[in-house]
């Protein structure tokens, strides 16, 4: 039986269940509210926000690709343009670009028009520090990670403080190659 | 146009979370501090009157002197309260529906503590240009 061909985000985005957007936002809205009381500290928020994605990622993965069928990537631009165009579109609706790759194809910039999460907030002065969509750094991190890239994503620009757009940078580490758990030679 | 006009937002536990003050009033210092004092002083007279009817939009409820006292109460018992001294009553109205629609996304803002004064500089600008356009 011949490989199914990969599918584009507009049509996995089309096909999956989908939720209600203001629902959605809310629902991260109070979660991020809830750790801002629980944790005060703004840096201790960003960091949960972050392991939280890193959980969320490592799990997508197997969603992203069971329903997207796309084949191996044959380099980190690749896998960019996957995050990108199918990833994005495929969970949240919006389409990214990628741009500002630097020389050696290791490290490149998301950026996103509009974002989902962001609806309605403002941020008070109480917590200028905070990185609001810190779970998606996270989720990219967790998700390159289940495929064996291991990357370091900080935010460039956050429309929250006063930027035009929202710019991930995605930066490879190493490729890790797959490790068995057990020895060959037992 | 211009009149002097005073709005101010309190909420259900009667503490104000916002003021704004518009208008060409000469002497600004000891006015402002009236119209506030007016506005307070009518909050009684809101508390009754939210309860006779199911309208948002409570009209003309109170005059000291030559202004009166405007005042519109939303699902959450939060008081618009306007004085001003013009008569446009279709006006008035639709401010106070555009004012609710800016409260209801500064509510939405999950980050915002219901109950707590609104710090937002658009928020701000917003209803400025709401009173030039409608008062």
């Amino acid at each position: 039986m011949p490989p199914a061909a990969p599918r584009s985000g507009d049509a996995i985005f089309a096909s999956v269940e989908r939720v209600n957007a203001e629902l959605f936002t809310l629902t991260y809205g109070a979660i991020v509210r809830q750790l801002l009381t629980d944790l005060e500290e703004v840096e201790e928020v960003n960091k949960q926000l972050d392991q939280m994605g890193y959980n969320i990622g490592i799990r997508l993965i197997d969603e992203f690709l069971a329903k997207s069928n796309v084949s191996r990537c044959v380099d980190f631009k690749e896998t960019a343009e996957m995050i990108a165009k199918v990833g994005f579109k495929m969970f949240l609706g919006v389409t990214a670009s990628v741009m500002n790759w630097d020389a050696d194809g290791t490290c490149c910039s998301i950026v996103l028009e509009d974002n989902p999460l962001v609806d309605f907030v403002e941020l008070p002065d109480t917590c200028q520090g905070l990185y609001y969509c810190n779970i998606l750094s996270g989720v990219i991190r967790g998700a390159l990670e289940m495929v064996a890239m291991k990357t370091e994503v900080t935010w460039i620009r956050d429309m929250l403080r006063g930027d035009d757009a929202y710019e991930l940078q995605v930066k490879l580490l190493k490729q890790v190659p797959e490790e068995y758990p057990y020895k060959d030679d037992e | 146009m211009t009149s002097t006009a005073c709005f101010i937002i309190v909420s259900r536990n009667d503490i104000p979370i916002y003021e704004a003050e518009v208008g060409s009033a000469a002497k600004r210092e000891d006015a402002a501090q009236l119209h506030q004092f007016v506005l307070h002083a009518a909050l009684d007279i809101v508390q009754d009157l939210a309860w006779t009817t199911s309208a948002m939009f409570l009209k003309a409820i109170d005059r000291f002197n030559d202004l009166v006292v405007s005042v519109y109460v939303t699902a959450g018992h939060t008081r618009f309260m306007l004085l001003h001294d013009s008569r446009n009553e279709d006006g008035i109205k639709s401010f106070f529906q555009e004012v609710h629609e800016l409260y209801i996304k500064i509510l939405l803002n999950p980050l915002y503590l219901p109950g707590s004064r609104i710090t937002s500089s658009h928020f701000d600008t917003k209803v400025r240009a709401l009173t030039r356009k409608y008062l």
